[in-house]
C-alpha cells in the first residue's frame, strides 16, 4: 500500500523537473540487473498469486473437499450459487458494511487529514492517529466485543448511568453496523495519512491564492482541497473498498456470522463453507464471483474519478 | 552488479527453503499427539511421560490448538502429510474423516490385542463404529449436562439448595423448574420475577443463562428438556436416516424455552450475540443459574467473585432427567509413519493406567472408564465440588447417546438459522418444518 503512495508522488515532480531521456544503450544496460531485482517480487506473485488464482477458477469447476481429489462438475457450483439464499445475504450484507465502513472511513479520515495539514504538522499527533491501526485486527475487535457486551460491557454501563436502554450492538439490527464503526476507528488514521500524503502534493501556491481571493476555509476546503486531492482519493477508495469487501477477522471473532446471519459477510461465508463444512470447491466459486465483481468494482472506480488524471498537469 | 545477484540468490534460496522441512521418519519413534483443551494437556503429559516409562523406545509429543484454530489446522496438516499421528477427535467430526480415508481403523487392532469394550461406560465405544462397521477409536471420557448455579443468589432469593435436586418441569407451565428461574431473576428495581411490577425489559440478572440457540445440537441448551420430554434427535442412533426436528415434542419444549425469554428470565438473542459468553457473564453474577457441560465445571469454580454449585437437570414429562451423553476418544491418522507406536499410545490413553490412575486423580474431566468414576468422583469432592449432578445421569441411566450422523456440519447450518430465528423470534416455531424436510432431504 504505501508503495503505492510513493509511486504516486513523482508525478507531481515529473513535471518541474526537464524531462531528460537517458541514452537508449544505458536504459538496455539496466535490463538485466532490473529483471534481477524484478524477479524475487514476480516469482512471489506468481507462486502466491497468479497460481493459487488460476487454481481457484478450476476447483470451482469441481467437487473438492481437500482430503479426496476434486471432480469435475462444470458449471454446476455456479448454477447452486444463484438459487443460495445465503449467497445473496451475504452479498446484501457485505454491500451494506462496505457502505457503512467506507462511507464513515471516508469522511472521517478527510477531515482528520485536512486537519493535520492546516492545522498542526506535529509528528506526535500523527502518530497517535496511527495508533489504532498498529493494534492487530484480531485484539481490536475483541476489545470492542469486551467493552461493548450487553451486560458487563463498561459502554453499556456508562449508557445505562445516563438513563438510557442498553444497546444490543451485536444484535440483528446493529451488529454489521457495529464491525463496521469498529474498523472505521482502526483504519481511519490510516487512510487519513494516505490522505494526508495527497495534501502535501498541492502546492501551498493555491492555498496563497486563495487566501489572497478571500476564500474562507471552508470554500478553499471544497474548491481547492477536494478536487486536487482526487487523484489520491481514488487510489484510496480502490483500496480501501476492496480491503473493505474482504472482511473477515472481526466478524470472526465476534457474532460468528449471527444472529440469524445478520453478519454473515461473504469472505466468512466462504471461510465456513470450505474449513467447516469441506466444501472447497463451491467455495472456490464464491471467490471466484467475488473476484469478478472486485475487479469491477476497482476499473469503475477508477474510470469514474479519472484517477491516471491531475488537474495540477498543464498548471 | 555482483552483489545483487548474490542478494537475488539468497532471496532465491530462502524462497525454495520453504519447501525443505526436513521430515524425520526414518525408524524414530516419536509421536505426535494433538489435542485441543488447555486444561487437559497436563494430565496428559503425565500420562506421556508414564507410557514413555513402560515403553522408552517411543516419546509422546504433546502439540496443543485451541478449539476455533484445532481442525482447520487439522484438515491442512492432513493435506500436506504433516498430520499428527494420534489426535483428540470429536463425534461431530470423525466421520467426515473416516469417510475420507484420513483415519486408521483400529477394529482388527482391539481383536488382537482383546481390549475389553464393557470397562467403558455402556454405549460410548460404539460411538467410535462407523456405518460400514469399522472402529476408529476408544473412549477416553464421557461428559454429562448439569446445572450450575450462583449460592449467594439462590439465597437471597430464599430458595433452599434441597429444593434444587427435586426440580420438575413439563413444556405447558414449566413447573417448579421455572418457578426457580423465575424467582431467580431480580430486574434493576430489585424486583423478582414472580412478583407483580417485574420490569422484564430491564434485567439486573437472568434467573437462567443462555449460550446459543443450540443449533441442532442444544447440548447444554435444550437437549435436556426435549429428552426429558421423550424426544429423540432421529430415528435411530448413531447413523440416522430422517431427524425429528418437527416433532411436536420438540417444538412445544423449544417454544416454552423461548417463552422464557419473552417473560425475561433468559436473555434473549440479540443480548447473548452481544455478550462475550455465557461463562464470564455468569461469573459477573448476571445469570443466577446455567445448564454446563462437566467439561467446564473446572473454569466455572475458578471465577472469582462467585461460589457455585451444582444441581440436576431437571425431571421431565417422561418422570426422567436426560442428559445427553458425549465423549472424546484418540484417533489415528491413516498416514502415520508408524502405526504400532500411535496403536500402543492409543491403547495405552484407552487404559485404567491412564483413565484412572492419572486422568480421574486430575479432577478436569471424567474417564470413560467405569472404575475411575468414583476415583473423578472423590477428586472432585475433594476440590470442594459435588459433581453428584453430573455422574447420577450414568447411575440412573438418563443419559442420551450424543447424535452421530452424515451430513452434520450442513444440519448445523441449516439448523442454526433456523433455531436463532425462532429464538429472536423472528420465525414461527413451524419454521421447523420446512428446516427438518431441508435435513431429510439430505439423506435420500
Amino acid at each position: 500500500m504505501t508503495s503505492d503512495t510513493v509511486r504516486a508522488t513523482p508525478r507531481l515532480t515529473a513535471g518541474a523537473v526537464p524531462d531528460k531521456s537517458p541514452p537508449r544503450r544505458r536504459r538496455l544496460g539496466d535490463l538485466p540487473i532490473a529483471i534481477v531485482f524484478v524477479l524475487p517480487a514476480a516469482v512471489g506473485f506468481a507462486v502466491f498469486y497468479v497460481w493459487p488464482a488460476l487454481r481457484g477458477v478450476y476447483l470451482s469447476l469441481t467437487k473438492y473437499n481437500v482430503l479426496t481429489p476434486p471432480r469435475f462438475i462444470g458449471l454446476e457450483n455456479y448454477r447452486q450459487l444463484f438459487g443460495d439464499h445465503l449467497f445473496w445475504n451475504a452479498l446484501k450484507v457485505t454491500a451494506e458494511y462496505v457502505v457503512l465502513n467506507i462511507g464513515t472511513q471516508t469522511v472521517i479520515s478527510v477531515l482528520l487529514a485536512v486537519l493535520l495539514h492546516r492545522l498542526t504538522r506535529s509528528m506526535v499527533v500523527r502518530g497517535i492517529v496511527l495508533l489504532p491501526y498498529l493494534v492487530a485486527n484480531v485484539v481490536v475487535a475483541l476489545v470492542w466485543f469486551w467493552m461493548l457486551d450487553f451486560q458487563i460491557g463498561v459502554v453499556n454501563q456508562v449508557i445505562e448511568w445516563l438513563g438510557f436502554d442498553r444497546v444490543a450492538f451485536f444484535g440483528a439490527d446493529l451488529g454489521i453496523g457495529t464491525i463496521a464503526m469498529i474498523n472505521t476507528w482502526r483504519h481511519m488514521g490510516y487512510t487519513a495519512l494516505l490522505i494526508f500524503a495527497g495534501l502535501l502534493m498541492i502546492p501551498p501556491s493555491v492555498y496563497e491564492a486563495a487566501a489572497i481571493d478571500g476564500a474562507s476555509e471552508w470554500r478553499t476546503f471544497w474548491r481547492v482541497t477536494l478536487p486536487l486531492l482526487r487523484p489520491i482519493m481514488a487510489l484510496v477508495m480502490v483500496l480501501s473498498v476492496i480491503g473493505s469487501f474482504q472482511v473477515f477477522d472481526t466478524v470472526a471473532v465476534t457474532t460468528g456470522g449471527g444472529p440469524i446471519n445478520a453478519t454473515r459477510v461473504i469472505y466468512f461465508y466462504i471461510y465456513d463453507l470450505a474449513f467447516n463444512r469441506f466444501n472447497f470447491g463451491y467455495a472456490a466459486a464464491l471467490s471466484s464471483v467475488l473476484f469478478v465483481l472486485l475487479a469491477g468494482i476497482a476499473y469503475l472506480q477508477l474510470r469514474l474519478s479519472r484517477a491516471g488524471e491531475s488537474d495540477l498537469k498543464g498548471s | 552488479m555482483k552483489r545483487s545477484l548474490i542478494i537475488a540468490g539468497v532471496a532465491t534460496l530462502l524462497l525454495s527453503g520453504c519447501g525443505a522441512d526436513p521430515e524425520g521418519g526414518s525408524g524414530s519413534a516419536t509421536i505426535d499427539y494433538w489435542l485441543w483443551d488447555a486444561a487437559q494437556q497436563p494430565q496428559y503429559q503425565q500420562c506421556a511421560d508414564a507410557f514413555h516409562k513402560a515403553n522408552p523406545q517411543y516419546t509422546v509429543k504433546i502439540t496443543q490448538y485451541g478449539w476455533d484454530d484445532y481442525w482447520n489446522t487439522l484438515t491442512t496438516a492432513f493435506v500436506s502429510g504433516t498430520a499428527p499421528d494420534v489426535f483428540t477427535s470429536h463425534l461431530s467430526r470423525y466421520p467426515d474423516l473416516a469417510s475420507q480415508g484420513q483415519l486408521l481403523p483400529i477394529t482388527d487392532l482391539v481383536t488382537r490385542d482383546k481390549v475389553d469394550l464393557s470397562a467403558y461406560q455402556d454405549g460410548l465405544a460404539d460411538l467410535w463404529v462407523t456405518r460400514d462397521g469399522q472402529r476408529y477409536g476408544l473412549p477416553k471420557d464421557f461428559d454429562t449436562v448439569a446445572v450450575i448455579y450462583n449460592t449467594d443468589k439462590l439465597k437471597e432469593a430464599g430458595i433452599k439448595p434441597e429444593e434444587m435436586s427435586e426440580l420438575t418441569w413439563n413444556p405447558q407451565d414449566g413447573g417448579t423448574y421455572e418457578k426457580v428461574i423465575a424467582r431467580l431473576t431480580v430486574d434493576r428495581n430489585g424486583k423478582r420475577g414472580d412478583e407483580p411490577g417485574f420490569d422484564k425489559n430491564h434485567v439486573a440478572t437472568y434467573g437462567l443463562g443462555l449460550n446459543t440457540s443450540g443449533a441442532g445440537f442444544g447440548q447444554t441448551e435444550w437437549s435436556m428438556y426435549t429428552m426429558s420430554n421423550g424426544w429423540q434427535y432421529a430415528d435411530r442412533n448413531p447413523w440416522p436416516s430422517r431427524f425429528n426436528y418437527a416433532d411436536p415434542k420438540f417444538k412445544e419444549t423449544i417454544k416454552w424455552l423461548t417463552s422464557l425469554i419473552d417473560k425475561g428470565y433468559v436473555p434473549s438473542m440479540d443480548i447473548i450475540s452481544s455478550g462475550v459468553g455465557q461463562i464470564d457473564t455468569y461469573g459477573a453474577g448476571k445469570y443466577a443459574m446455567v445448564t454446563e457441560g462437566s467439561w467446564n465445571t473446572k473454569t466455572y469454580w475458578a471465577l472469582k467473585g462467585v461460589k457455585s454449585a451444582l444441581a440436576p437437570t431437571p425431571i421431565g414429562p417422561t418422570g426422567k432427567r436426560a442428559s445427553l451423553f458425549n465423549g472424546l476418544a484418540d484417533n489415528i491418522s491413516a498416514g502415520t509413519d508408524n502405526p504400532d507406536a500411535a496403536w500402543a499410545w492409543v491403547k495405552f490413553l484407552a487404559s485404567p493406567a491412564c483413565q484412572q490412575d492419572i486422568v480421574a486423580k486430575q479432577a478436569v474431566i471424567f474417564p470413560a472408564i467405569k472404575s475411575a468414576t468414583v476415583e473423578a468422583e472423590k477428586a472432585f469432592a475433594d476440590t470442594g465440588i459435588d459433581v453428584k449432578p453430573f455422574t447420577m445421569h450414568v447411575k440412573d441411566g438418563t443419559t442420551h447417546l450424543a447424535p452421530i450422523s452424515d451430513h452434520w456440519a450442513d444440519i448445523t447450518t441449516i439448523m442454526t438459522e433456523t433455531m436463532d430465528s425462532i429464538f429472536s423470534f423472528k420465525s414461527d416455531i413451524n419454521a421447523l418444518d420446512p428446516a427438518n424436510d431441508k435435513i431429510n432431504a439430505l439423506f435420500q
